[in-house]
């Protein structure tokens, strides 16, 4: 019934995403329509524009880094695999994965994947360090032009200062952990969803 | 039997959330979003990562975690925003039987496909052509009627007046649009301002239906040239050639001094200056809150069980839309005329439109948006960016002061 069939999602999909994301069924047909409705070139995949195409992402000082972590290396488009692979980040941890039998691969929104996202929205070259200049450019682009570059200059120094053990003034993915607060990092998250 | 969208309205229950503020969400957020989002200020936000932090210091510094505010922010606006939802027909909770409200097509039952396919027959072939033969004699009428009006001296503006009605009301029969008018006793008058949530263009039908209104646009070519230029001939419209509409200062003289002449009747105008989905009311361009006389609100509000009226212009064009609009159940609507408001003292004109626009949308039981209708076609400006990235070098980073080690 309506030219709609091609882009409907298939049960043995709807499985697999539900495997490996663990996402409900209607959460992932909401979030499918959610995705059919970003994708105006109607190709199955969304590209960088569809998503600054939302005013809200667009005016946020770290959108363009967030709409990155949606893209594999190197690619301009994302499928809808991709997509929710992002988005399974910030599901809430539930009380019954916990008991998971631990042979079983880490889910994507444990606590360290969690953070593994947060730490690559600073390292942009993938090089599981954040230096100081990766540093100083996420803080550019949260401050805009507030604050003056030496001020930023310190800041940054400050904070590698603290959180550098190894002494390669740069940060490392396990120097990155013990920073500050990463239990912040699970209360932000995470997003409630209303359906089960 | 319906295909319906069943959202349950169970908040998981994060063990980790007991930090987060818990703030009431509103109706309308409630009622549609697939996220619950939390609607704490930057500033709120930050200062809850401050107080859970190791930090001792009492000036604020920068965290490592401060990328989560943004980040979830950003993903929370990549699931579900307020902006681009309202640029397309409403979902609706349960299937009215029309193919084209229903975005997951598939074999539910025989007997449901056998209901849609009676529906279908009995729409296309014989609601259609029905419904175009009247809305065909409806504009002839229109047109011939007010060119003969035109040629006779000024002082027939009550028969101008029995036409335009009558020509309207037969339009409205050919879409058969079943329309309730509350509060009537707040009908605009002459000598005012008429403002309205713009959803299609036939929202002009529907009010004109019940008063006597004059028009504001743009000329076109065409056919709806040849309404409008015959339109004009017995009463005064307001119609701009394309290049003066650019001209802000040019249509704020002629608004004006229309509003002035008292026997002229009131000015429709729709301030948000595109269609938006009747879920939400989008700023308010403020040119017609700047003239300074009377505004009269009327919130219009569509029942989408029978029929989608808005009117997405990028989809589909005029045409279609009323093959559409034609070829639905109905057009049931609900107008409401409010009080009449006018610009208090201290009060600018975008404050004055704000206060408006909240009025409209309390009414009609829509969303109030800021977020302009122009971001249907156009991007968001850069100073929104701005404003975000001031707020947060303020309250999250001692900016002076510094204490350099």
């Amino acid at each position: 019934m309506g030219s709609r069939a091609s882009t409907l999602l298939r049960e043995e999909e709807i499985e697999e995403i539900k495997k490996e994301t663990g996402f409900s069924h209607s959460q992932i047909t909401r979030l499918y329509s959610r995705f059919t409705s970003l994708d105006k070139g109607e190709n199955g995949t969304l590209s960088r524009e569809d998503f600054q195409r939302i005013p809200e992402l667009a005016i946020n000082p770290l959108g363009d880094r967030i709409i990155n972590a949606f893209f594999p290396e190197g690619e301009d488009q994302v499928n809808f695999r991709g997509f929710m692979r992002t988005l399974a980040h910030f599901r809430p941890i539930e009380d019954n994965e916990k008991n998971k039998d631990p042979i079983a691969s880490e889910p994507l929104n444990s606590r360290s994947n969690k953070l593994l996202f947060a730490f690559r929205l600073y390292d942009l070259d993938r090089d599981d360090k954040i230096s100081r200049d990766e540093l100083l450019q996420v803080l550019r682009m949260m401050v805009g032009v507030n604050i003056s570059d030496e001020q930023l200059g310190s800041i940054a120094d400050r904070t590698i200062q603290e959180a550098d053990q190894n002494g390669d003034n740069s940060i490392s993915f396990n120097e990155f952990i013990k920073v500050g607060n990463f239990l912040i990092f699970c209360i932000f998250g995470n997003m409630n969803y209303y359906l089960t | 039997m319906y295909i319906s969208h069943l959202w349950e309205r169970q908040c998981l229950c994060c063990c980790v959330n007991s930090v987060s503020l818990s703030i009431p969400l509103p109706h309308s957020l409630s009622v549609s979003g697939i996220i619950a989002k939390e609607l704490s200020s930057l500033e709120q936000e930050i200062q809850e990562l401050r107080a859970s932090g190791t930090t001792l210091s009492s000036e604020p510094e920068f965290e490592m975690a401060d990328i989560m505010y943004f980040c979830r922010r950003g993903v929370e606006s990549i699931v579900d925003d307020e902006v681009t939802k309202r640029f397309s027909a409403q979902e609706l909770e349960s299937w009215n039987l029309l193919t084209r409200s229903n975005f997951n097509a598939r074999h539910i039952s025989l007997r449901l496909s056998v209901l849609w396919g009676l529906g279908l027959f009995i729409r296309y072939s014989f609601l259609l052509p029905l419904r175009v033969t009247l809305a065909a004699s409806g504009i002839g009428l229109l047109v011939v009627l007010t060119t003969i009006v035109g040629f006779i001296p000024s002082g027939w503006t009550y028969l101008s007046e029995k036409i335009h009605l009558m020509s309207y009301r037969i339009c409205v029969r050919s879409l058969t649009a079943i329309i309730t008018y509350h509060n009537s006793e707040n009908k605009p008058k002459n000598g005012g301002i008429c403002v309205a949530n713009h959803t299609t263009p036939i929202d002009v039908i529907i009010l004109a239906n019940d008063g006597c209104y004059s028009m504001v646009g743009q000329i076109h070519g065409g056919l709806i040239g040849v309404v409008q230029r015959a339109m004009v001939k017995s009463s005064p419209h307001i119609w701009f050639e394309r290049s003066e509409v650019k001209d802000r200062h040019l249509v704020a003289e002629r608004l004006s001094n229309h509003v002035a002449d008292k026997t002229k009747h009131p000015i429709l105008i729709f301030p948000e200056g595109t269609c938006i989905n009747n879920t939400s009311v989008m700023m308010f361009k403020k040119g017609s809150f700047e003239i300074g006389c009377t505004v009269y609100p009327v919130a219009i509000k569509y029942d989408p069980r029978f029929g989608d009226a808005f009117w997405n212009s990028s989809k589909f064009g005029m045409v279609n839309y009323l093959l559409r609009m034609m070829s639905s159940w109905a057009i049931v609507c609900s107008v409401w005329y409010l009080p009449p408001m006018s610009r208090e003292e201290g009060e600018d004109a975008v404050q004055f439109a704000n206060r408006v626009k909240a009025a409209i949308a309390t009414q009609g039981g829509l969303v109030d948006l800021l977020w302009d209708g122009g971001l249907k076609r156009g991007k968001v400006k850069n100073t929104f960016k701005e404003e975000q990235q001031k707020l947060y070098s303020k309250s999250s980073i001692n900016a002076t002061g510094w204490p350099l080690k």
